[in-house]
């Protein structure tokens, strides 16, 4: 009896040992997410990833509207790492389009022109390009046609994914040029480089433009032809509008003026068959994806499944105020809307001659007080609510379906139009005063307004006055900065608003703030990186 | 050779040469144990010294009857409580004894890593907390009772919840981002660090009635047997045990009520109202006095009451038949939260069985532990709520809201932003949840019948959780009314299981005066959760909030631990003792290439009062411990942080393609070399007894170095998918002195009276945070702060403390008012920038004191205990936020509350990155006042009764201006909290 016992006692022991010693499976795996082996191994993986690519544009993380955020380090997710918003913030808080109300951190200093390299918001505008590149690299990475050919990728599959390749690029060099124009030199890395620790170099800004103008023209056999890719893809018009608009702003960029090659891009997109869209005030509503025959290339969101703080939904939330319901939405954020001096482009602020005057709180624009929101002119160009009058798709009026968009065919007529009194060859001013009247037709409710105020002649055509079309037709879609350095006016006493510099009457700043300084942060972690001068 | 092997050629011929075993010559001895009052004591071991085989327990009684070998000359007398005592039996066959009760001096039996030691031949710093020196009064949650106890240890709860946790820092952790809770082992079972979905603590789920001691291991020799899990210290619960004997009841049952202490002090309505009619005046609008209200409603007083509580345990403990000792208890607890709508409820069930079979060859012990802990959790933010509500607007309204008032938009719905009635808060969400947890081991103790000093090892344990609840808010209330209220439902298991094998040699060689033992081990452990995700709903269930659509309806986060380890103890001529140790740890967590580490320990300790004071009466004891040793750290949440891995985004981050939405893989940031950061700590140590025992202590001196931090640090752009990422950076050094004294300045017939206290100089410093060193590096921002987007209040920085504040220095006028928005210019370059903030104080305390004292006079007792920390100071998130006019005059047309704060600084904006509001939190509390009185024998001597009443959270002494200076925030931004009652309670406790 004892002896059986102890037989039995020993052989639980040693089932015990043998168990623990075979269990020693210590290589586990996440249930749910996958490894890169498996993410790649179907085509329907490779549209997940490009997905992402192009939603590093649209939202904030894996999450929406938040909590999964891409970008951490401390950076809210909601007001400092988003794209959208934070292209509002370089491009238009700095200048007589944009002031804000609110107090968070370091916000003033964007309208103030006194940033400083410790700002939360620009470290913030700083990762998000770069994030988008280093995720953009690592699917070129995965989408060789060795790789292809080794996951038996093939077909029609395999030749989506090549043009994908081409899209990935596309938004890459479009990435670097955010770089190039607010901060001048970047981070540098393509697929060369592999994910870990090791640090990458600094390019400069002249080096840059000739990479993104190389990719550029790369990757136009491998893009689908203009308007012939699915919604919210990018085609060879994309490439060309953002040639254009490099071109136009070489002098800047390089030092050397490319007008020339700016009028033969902007020709390039003008005539792949793209039209301005009667009712200038459906381009910014809820449904504007109807309107897409003006679009060149747009920033998709959606109430209900591209859900984020700092996408259209802040450009509808943040100039609101108890006038939610007039954009659409449930609530107001009391925070974000223009100088008098952007007023005074309008001869008539009520929108019933200029339909691109969606304005409110007329009579009140002088600002004493920044932090005042009944101050200022309330500005309502973006609107959660559909042109065809049915509910927009978030029931509970949050998030905003408005697509935003990157490239429209009227800023093409303008840079056109631009370059060409700028002295470029292989356009003419009777081309661009046609445009610059196309745009103007359009603005008055296709018509010239009574008395054809509206119709410009050879005589008007100067450069103040397409600056003051851009403002005009363009404001509060991310142009105005650059805009006003082109012309040498951001930090000059040449043109003064109303705040510039945190002076009430406005006053010249420092021509360093021409340029966004690198985070400080980035420089100590990676000591390649050099500063911009007078930081 | 592998453990496997081993053991079979050890096994097989102890199975082959069994039967050759025969029986030496024996003989009987009986006798009595008694304490000092001449009372039997039961369930003391009594064994034959060297041979621990050769043992029984006594019974209720006191009295044994113990077989020997006629050779055996010496018996050992011992029992946690109680010296440790032997005697000669030579030509003896009865051995009565006295033992002295001795908790807290050095002969008590102490629970230590893998086993237990005599506290005389302890070489590391262990503090054990036996049962009668625990906290007094109502218990919800375990740590709780060792509050102020030990040198240390920091136990800080919560808030006031019913059931609420607590953090528990050992030495003020070693750690920056990786998690600084000290590892808590129930009886041999290392349990999960993290808690589960439906309960506010993991440690509220065992019923403090059944424990025993707790251990407190702090210094690396102790501790390294842990290994990777160790380096911020040991909590090794013990949970009682049954003795063999007759059948022993206990009944204690204890009502209390909790009130509240204090409350914040803020703006009534009539401050108020005067405050915002001259602001109208002032400024000549009149839009915010419009929407002034006429009452003066006290909001705290709404939410507020008084809670009951009951708190009732019954245990048996005995022997069934002759041979299977068991103790078995069942507990009920049911408490009120001071907070409306709060509730906790658990209901637990212990047995455990500790029989032994073939003469003593074979102990087994089984613990069993079943808990069902139930909650209803109110929604705390009422508490902020009330405090930032306007005090001029009635509870209650005629609107669509639930028939709270509310602050309504002109179209009559509510402000987005605006603070939500504090009442309609508790009362329109109904939060649920229940969770049953099932502990249970069976360890088994085989000591081979050819070969008695060895003995194998088995502990198999289980550790099962499943936590589910409801969170519901109601379809009426302002914060869910969108979606037609909300309807919520969680559920998660977690398994935890444990195998160890080990072998225990134990020897004593006379002739050399040599005591030692060898433990070798191989341990495994694998943690399972099983997670359930469900989409929300509506409040009756009829549609489906599009937000909450889980993007998988299960994950399954699991990890597992591989160890060896080996430990060897010797005693020299009972003076000189060593202690030396490794262990072997492989982590899942890891790659293959960094998963195993090496975790090293020695110690060694001197006892002078056997080299000196030898049969002094004065000197009782007095030893010196020197350790060293390497533990390691692990606990970092991800689970797998060197693999790269694509994550899937949810259905609200899909993109647009065509008139399709696609959702996302996303690739995460990962660091393929991670490993665990490696904590190295020395500590020198004297442990004294004096004048038969009446004086006693040890102080510790400490100094522990940790390297390769688990440090989320600023990587650059473009190298990785973050610009954070979670890796091995940075040093950090932390070093201290530790002292702990008990005495009893009178002790005679009638009275006695004891008196203790501890106390704990502690400091931390960040010594690297960087891979390449960089003098500009300004730190790493921490410490959110609400209010504002964004703003963080403290920093990692190189040389400071962890969470030292960086501020902007206050400039004040003349009469020490403070200048709104105007700070020193630090750096004298001007301008008012970043660059002027500076280093100013920290949350975490210098000096940590606890003091107990306890007088008995004939049949009445008194005790009291209290704990401090001094050096601490806080960041008043609350008066940073609510103590300015844009508090009261809200910019989206609503009024809210300020915080009396206003009325000294007057600022009309946030100042939140001011030093103004870092404030010195240093406190002192009394935790507990008691009076007892123990009548003895009852019912015809049947019985015995003690009955007791105490107040708990007597007081605080404190210059914190805020609710409560006692902040369980690492980071120490305080705002509102559940405040912590004070709780009077009464409790009778029946033996029989």
């Amino acid at each position: 009896m004892k002896n059986r016992m102890i037989n039995k006692l020993w052989l639980v022991m040693v089932i015990a040992v043998t168990a623990a010693s075979c269990a020693k499976k210590l290589d586990l795996f996440p249930k749910n997410d996958l490894t890169p082996e498996k993410t790649y191994s179907t085509a329907a993986g490779y549209k997940s990833v490009l997905a992402k690519v192009y939603a590093g544009l649209a939202i904030t993380g894996n999450a929406g509207p938040s909590g999964q955020p891409d970008i951490q380090g401390g950076l809210d997710e909601g007001s400092q790492v988003a794209f959208i918003r934070g292209l509002f913030n370089c491009e238009e808080l700095p200048t007589d389009e944009a002031v804000v109300a609110w107090n968070d951190q370091t916000i003033h200093d964007f309208h103030d022109l006194r940033w400083t390299s410790s700002d939360p918001f620009l470290k913030g505008m700083y990762a998000r390009p770069i994030y988008n590149i280093t995720l953009g690299n690592e699917y070129l990475k995965e989408s060789t046609d060795e790789k292809l050919a080794s996951r038996g990728i093939t077909g029609t599959d395999a030749s989506d994914i090549k043009k994908a390749r081409a899209e990935v690029r596309f938004l890459r060099a479009f990435n670097y040029w955010v770089m190039m124009d607010l901060f001048g030199k970047s981070t540098f890395i393509t697929e060369q480089d592999k994910v870990g620790t090791d640090l990458p170099r600094q390019i400069n800004r002249p080096e840059l433009f000739t990479y993104i103008e190389t990719e550029l023209k790369a990757i136009d056999a491998d893009l689908a032809p203009a308007k012939t890719i699915e919604y919210g893809r990018v085609d060879q018009a994309a490439a060309w509008a953002l040639l254009a608009r490099i071109y136009l702003n070489a002098q800047v960029y390089t030092g050397t003026a490319k007008y020339t090659e700016a009028i033969s891009y902007a020709k390039k997109v003008i005539n792949a068959g793209y039209v301005l869209k009667s009712g200038f005030p459906k381009l910014f509503m809820a449904d504007n994806n109807k309107q897409k025959d003006e679009f060149i290339f747009t920033i998709n969101c959606d109430g209900r499944y591209t859900q984020a703080y700092g996408n259209t939904t802040f450009l509808v939330h943040a100039p609101a105020g108890d006038n939610h319901d007039e954009f659409g939405v449930g609530s107001g954020w009391y925070g974000y809307r223009a100088t008098k001096a952007f007023a005074d482009k309008f001869t008539d602020l009520s929108g019933n001659t200029d339909q691109r005057a969606i304005f409110s709180n007329q009579s009140n624009q002088q600002i004493s007080d920044l932090s005042n929101f009944s101050q200022g002119l309330w500005v309502k160009k973006f609107r959660n609510i559909r042109s065809d009058g049915l509910p927009s798709s978030d029931p509970q009026n949050n998030f905003a379906d408005i697509d935003f968009p990157v490239f429209r065919l009227s800023e093409m007529y303008l840079i056109y139009a631009e370059s060409v009194l700028r002295g470029g060859t292989g356009g003419d001013a009777a081309t661009a005063l046609d445009y610059l009247n196309k745009i103007r037709f359009r603005a008055y409710g296709d018509s010239y307004g009574s008395g054809n105020v509206a119709q410009l002649n050879a005589g008007n055509l100067d450069l103040q006055l397409i600056l003051d079309e851009r403002a005009r037709e363009l404001y509060w879609e991310g142009h105005r900065r650059t805009e006003l350095i082109r012309y040498n006016l951001l930090t000059t006493s040449t043109y003064l608003w109303p705040w510039k510099g945190g002076v009430a009457s406005g006053t010249a700043v420092d021509s360093k703030f021409n340029l966004f300084p690198i985070p400080a942060a980035n420089r100590i972690a990676n000591p390649k990186l050099e500063q911009n001068p007078g930081y | 050779m592998n453990l496997r092997k081993l053991i079979y050629t050890i096994g097989l011929p102890v199975f082959l040469t069994f039967s050759l075993t025969s029986v030496a010559q024996e003989k009987v001895i009986t006798g009595r144990v008694a304490d000092s009052t001449g009372k039997g004591v039961s369930g003391v071991s009594v064994f034959v010294k060297g041979q621990p085989s050769k043992g029984t327990s006594t019974n209720d009684r006191g009295t044994y009857t113990l077989s020997v070998p006629s050779s055996a000359t010496t018996l050992v007398f011992s029992s946690i409580g109680y010296s440790y005592q032997e005697m000669n039996i030579s030509g003896k066959t009865s051995a009565d004894i006295t033992l002295q009760s001795t908790s807290g001096t050095l002969n008590e039996v102490v629970m230590v890593a893998y086993g237990a030691r005599r506290r005389a031949d302890l070489t590391g710093s262990v503090t054990a907390i036996t049962e009668k020196d625990f906290q007094k009064g109502v218990i919800s949650s375990s740590e709780q009772l060792l509050q102020g106890k030990v040198a240390g240890l920091q136990i800080t709860p919560g808030g006031g919840s019913a059931g609420g946790g607590s953090r528990i820092r050992i030495r003020n952790g070693a750690s920056l981002n990786a998690s600084n809770d000290p590892l808590v082992v129930i009886d041999g079972v290392p349990i999960e660090s993290n808690g589960i979905a439906g309960s506010a603590s993991l440690l509220n789920t065992i019923n403090p009635n059944d424990i025993e001691s707790i251990s407190v291991l702090k210094d690396a020799s102790a501790t390294a047997l842990y290994g990777s899990r160790a380096s911020n210290g040991v909590l090794i619960i013990t949970t009682k045990k049954g003795a063999r004997g007759k059948m022993k009841f206990n009944f204690n049952t204890q009502p209390s009520v909790s009130h509240v202490g204090k409350t914040v002090d803020v703006l009534s309505g009539d401050e108020l109202r005067a405050i915002v009619g001259a602001d109208a005046v002032a400024t000549g609008n009149n839009t915010y006095k419009n929407l002034l209200g006429t009452a003066n409603t006290n909001w705290q007083d709404e939410i507020f009451q008084s809670a009951l509580g009951w708190d009732n345990n019954i245990s048996a403990s005995g022997s069934i038949g002759k041979n299977l000792p068991f103790r078995a208890s069942m507990g009920y607890y049911n408490q009120e939260g001071i907070l409306k709508t709060n509730t906790f409820e658990r209901l637990s069930g212990a047995l455990n069985l500790s029989p032994k079979f073939f003469q003593d060859h074979l102990a087994v012990n089984v613990n069993l532990k079943a808990v069902r802990t139930q909650n209803r959790f109110a929604n705390e933010g009422a508490v902020g709520s009330a405090v930032a509500f306007d005090p001029t607007q009635p509870v209650y309204a005629n609107n669509k809201y639930g028939g709270y008032f509310e602050w309504l938009q002109a179209d009559g719905k509510p402000i987005d932003l605006s603070t939500r009635n504090p009442l309609a808060l508790l009362d329109l969400r109904h939060n649920t949840s229940e969770v049953n947890r099932l502990i249970g081991n069976i360890q088994l103790d085989y000591k081979l019948h050819f070969f008695p000093d060895l003995h194998v090892l088995l502990n198999l344990g289980s550790d099962y959780a499943k936590g589910k609840g409801n969170d519901n808010t109601d379809s009426t209330s302002a914060t869910n009314y969108k979606t037609a209220g909300r309807f919520v439902y969680y559920q998660q298991k977690k398994r935890n299981k444990l195998a160890d094998v080990s072998l225990f040699y134990a020897k004593e060689i006379s002739s050399i005066k040599s005591r030692f033992d060898v433990l070798l081990t191989h341990s495994y452990q694998q943690f399972v959760t099983n997670v359930y995700n469900y989409a929300s709903r509506s409040q009756y269930r009829d549609s489906i909030i599009p937000t909450s659509i889980p993007t998988f309806a299960t994950d399954k986060p699991e990890y597992r631990l591989e160890s060896y380890l080996g430990r060897l103890n010797y005693i020299l001529a009972n003076k000189y003792l060593l202690t030396a140790s490794l262990r072997r740890d492989a982590s899942s967590k890891f790659s293959p290439d960094t998963r195993v580490g090496y975790f090293p320990a020695v110690s060694v300790a001197w006892r002078l009062k056997e080299e000196f004071f030898k049969g002094s009466q004065r000197v009782n004891d007095l030893k010196l411990r020197a350790s060293w040793g390497t533990t390691g750290q692990q606990d970092i949440g991800n689970l797998y942080p060197y693999l790269p891995r694509y994550s899937q985004s949810t259905s609200t981050a899909q993109y647009q393609f065509g008139n399709t939405y696609y959702s996302f893989l996303r690739p995460s940031a990962y660091d393929a070399n991670i490993k665990w950061e490696t904590t190295t700590t020395i500590n020198l140590g004297l442990d004294f007894s004096l004048f038969s025992n009446r004086i006693s202590g040890a102080v510790d001196i400490y100094k522990k170095k940790t390297k390769d931090l688990l440090s989320v640090i600023p990587i650059a752009p473009g190298s990785n998918f973050d610009i954070t990422l979670l890796t091995n950076v940075g040093n950090m050094e932390n070093k201290g002195i530790e002292f702990s004294l008990n005495t009893t300045p009178v002790k005679n017939s009638e009275i006695t009276w004891d008196f203790g206290f501890n106390v704990t100089y502690n400091e931390s410093r960040i010594t690297n945070l960087l891979k390449q060193p960089d003098a500009s590096f300004k730190g790493i921002e921490v410490s959110g702060i609400s209010g504002g987007t964004g703003n963080n209040i403290g920093k990692f920085a190189i040389g400071y403390s962890p969470y030292t504040y960086n501020v902007f220095k206050q400039v004040y006028n003349g009469s020490g008012k403070p200048i709104e928005g105007l700070y020193e210019d630090i750096n004298r370059d001007g301008k008012i920038d970043d660059a002027d903030r500076y280093y100013y104080k920290k949350p975490a305390p210098d000096v940590l004191l606890g003091i107990n004292t306890q007088l008995l006079y004939r049949q009445f007792s008194l005790g009291l205990s209290g704990h401090g920390a001094f050096g601490n100071y806080l960041y008043n998130n609350y008066n940073s936020n609510s103590g300015v006019l844009r508090a009261i005059k809200n910019p989206i047309n609503f009024i809210g509350n300020a915080s009396q704060s206003f009325l000294e600084s007057s600022f009309t904006n946030n100042q939140y990155l001011s030093d103004y509001y870092i404030e010195n939190a240093s406190f002192f509390r009394l935790d507990n006042i008691n009076v007892g009185y123990n009548f003895g024998k009852v019912f015809k001597n049947k019985a015995a009764l003690r009955l007791m009443a105490s107040v708990q959270n007597v007081f605080v002494a404190t210059k914190y201006s805020g609710l409560d200076p006692e902040s369980a925030a690492d980071s120490g931004v305080n705002n509102t909290i559940y405040p912590r009652p004070r709780i009077y309670s009464l409790s009778a406790n029946l033996d029989f």
